[in-house]
């Protein structure tokens, strides 16, 4: 289990060099000088060569990686912005990432609250009107894109019934968090309402859930230690995806609502050839996803009790 | 496709005996098949009763799902044929007749500059409906397909490389990645084949929109290909233990054959389970990078352009039919998306039975 553990972490190294590798490639051999998008239109060459100069951009690209990369590793220090002048790409994410998981959790809270107990509600009344009315209602929430369920929902709570603020951000437990919260997490209850679904009914047809009510347990407690429980393990996959895209941006959500997000920051970051910035998302996301898969694979044993890690090939 | 030869020990071939509905055979019900049972075959030879007619025919018992499938059909032939179909050039501006709504000149009205918004749809749709065909049954399957195979049938080294080159591709930030992959390339590419265009006299590589779907359709499918690749190796490494593989092996079959008649067979039904599941999330993957606006670039319309301009809720309320009819389509699609995955699902994987 420990040898498990330290093996996969160790894979990260790796994952992390080449994924930055990558990203720092593609970033240098497109186009965009970041200093001319500051600069603007009062270009001075000489300003200009200056600058690039000063942050090293004139280098060569080995060079300029190695350095970056240097003092990520030995100081966690992501440079310095280059659309926000004198800040540091730490203090500039860090208040974002900050924003961003606090409405993703607001709206995982929506999806799982809701779609776990309907998805058992679902199965239990499998084959009536209830179970086809359930998960027709969920598929045709998840069919509803972001794209109209925003404009849709502003209009009606802001504009015509003014109860809900239009956009901001006021941390999480503000009202403003309500909306764009609901736009994230209602589709994807009609996957969680599904999976839930199947794999209690995949459940209710094993042996020692028979076992269970044939030596006469309650029907709560076959329903919660025997059904539910079992029932949740692939979930917990999904689960593991969720933790990794916490720290993730939605931008279009994020644009909508006006919120101050990753996913908003890196498009601006995009646009302003911010560097740094786009290099630090891509690996903060890459070692959460890591790190998310891993907590999973971990979370599996515990609710499972007959998969055992580390035992013969890892998949 | 599949022989139905009694006494396999297989749960698949165990599935292919048990007709729906059979008379013959009643007290075989569904609950008790999926608890894994192995069914008391007798030989007696059961004839039409493949295991994919029994699937098809499942599937089109449904009937909403055979709606939803006429319904994609129907809009993916219309969206293929939208130069010969739409009524209108999607380019054609007509500044006297802005944003009206629907008319019988104009079903779905016009859009800000006057240009018919039912073609505009039409031609949206066939942005979305190419690059899901291209990137979804070009790259993700050919690469997802032939990469499990080896990485499944081959083992050693070349698993390693190929499972461990997917973990990287898979834990890059997915649009991200796409966003930076598409500003790097799009510029330079597109100086190369006007450059190409210039030299040999075809005009219409980037005007249809040829070098965008090009460039989306790799991306998506180099950050997609690993899932299937995961899921077809997952598959081959049960069939190469199974006995009907060995007994190929002695009698001295090839690699290629196996591969070929004993793994790809094996691993169809998933396939198409996985491929009907994915067609929502790439066409998904489309709308939002030209949402975004990285996507396809104007003046070629697409969906997600379309949604991108109208979304407002003032646009909604003053001419809801810019943003309504776009979403409509878009909404339906993904519908019809999600039932045929359900429907697929269930009449071809053996576990949900």
């Amino acid at each position: 289990m420990g040898v498990y553990v330290v093996k996969r972490l160790l894979w990260l190294p790796f994952l992390l060099i080449i994924v930055s590798l990558v990203t720092f490639a593609l970033l240098r051999f497109g186009p965009g000088d970041p200093v001319q998008i500051w600069l603007g239109q009062h270009q001075n060459d000489q300003v200009r060569e200056r600058i690039r100069a000063k942050l090293g951009l004139d280098d060569p690209f080995v060079v300029q990686y190695v350095r970056y990369m240097e003092g990520v590793i030995t100081r966690l220090d992501f440079g310095e912005s280059f659309q926000f002048r004198g800040k540091s790409v730490r203090e500039v994410i860090g208040t974002r990432i900050l924003v961003s998981m606090q409405l993703n959790l607001a709206a995982v809270i929506i999806t799982l609250g809701i779609g776990i107990p309907v998805g058992l509600l679902a199965a239990l009344r499998q084959g009536t009107g209830w179970d086809n009315l359930i998960v027709a209602i969920a598929l045709a929430f998840q069919s509803l894109p972001v794209f109209i369920t925003a404009p849709v929902l502003l209009l009606v709570f802001a504009l015509h019934l003014d109860v809900l603020p239009t956009s901001g951000w006021g941390g999480f437990f503000s009202p403003k968090i309500i909306m764009p919260a609901v736009v994230m997490g209602v589709p994807g209850i009609a996957i969680v309402v599904r999976l839930v679904r199947a794999s209690v009914l995949d459940v209710v047809g094993q042996d020692y859930v028979r076992t269970a009510r044939a030596k006469g347990l309650p029907e709560t407690t076959v329903r919660y230690r025997h059904i539910l429980r079992n029932a949740l393990i692939p979930v917990t996959t999904s689960f593991g995806f969720i933790l990794a895209g916490l720290a993730g941006g939605t931008f279009i959500v994020e644009i909508y609502f006006g919120i101050p997000g990753v996913g908003r920051l890196s498009l601006e970051a995009l646009n302003a050839r911010d560097y740094p910035v786009l290099m630090a998302f891509a690996i903060i996301s890459t070692t959460l996803f890591v790190i998310a898969n891993l907590i999973v694979d971990l979370m599996y044993p515990y609710l499972d009790p007959r998969i055992r890690l580390g035992a013969g090939h890892v998949a | 496709m599949l022989p139905n030869r009694s006494g396999l020990p297989s749960h698949e071939h165990g599935h292919a005996h048990a007709p729906d509905g059979d008379p013959q055979q009643p007290d075989w019900s569904e609950n008790e098949l999926a608890a894994g049972q192995v069914l008391e075959l007798d030989d007696r030879p059961i004839r039409g009763h493949s295991y994919w007619s029994l699937a098809i025919r499942r599937l089109f018992r449904k009937k909403l799902a055979v709606i939803c499938l006429s319904l994609i059909l129907f809009m993916y032939v219309g969206a293929l044929l939208s130069p010969l179909i739409t009524p209108y050039d999607f380019r054609a501006i007509d500044l006297q007749n802005t944003r009206q709504g629907p008319t019988w000149a104009h079903p779905f009205g016009t859009d800000r500059q006057g240009r018919d918004m039912l073609t505009r749809v039409i031609f949206g749709l066939r942005t979305t409906v190419i690059i899901t065909i291209t990137s979804l049954l070009g790259g993700t399957l050919v690469l997802g397909v032939v990469l499990g195979l080896m990485s499944g049938y081959m083992g050693r080294w070349v698993d390693s490389v190929i499972m461990r080159t997917g973990e990287v591709t898979s834990s890059f930030p997915e649009i991200l990645l796409l966003l930076i992959f598409v500003a790097a390339f799009r510029p330079r590419l597109l100086v190369v084949v006007q450059q190409f265009e210039d030299a040999t006299g075809i005009d219409w590589l980037i005007r249809l929109g040829v070098l965008d779907f090009t460039l989306i359709s790799v991306g998506l499918a180099i950050f997609g290909w690993f899932g299937m690749a995961r899921l077809v190796r997952g598959q081959v490494l049960q069939a190469r233990e199974s006995q009907y593989t060995e007994a190929a092996l002695v009698m001295g079959a090839s690699t290629a054959h196996i591969l070929r008649v004993h793994m790809l067979r094996n691993i169809l039904s998933p396939l198409i389970v996985s491929i009907s599941a994915g067609l929502a999330g790439v066409a998904g993957a489309e709308l939002v990078l030209s949402w975004i606006g990285v996507g396809v670039f104007p003046p070629v319309p697409s969906l997600g352009r379309m949604l991108f301009e109208n979304g407002s809720p003032q646009v909604l309320m003053n001419h809801p039919h810019l943003i309504l009819f776009p979403i409509g389509t878009v909404t339906l699609l993904f519908f019809c998306f999600n039932i045929l995955g359900d429907a697929v699902n269930d009449a071809f994987n053996p576990r949900t039975r």
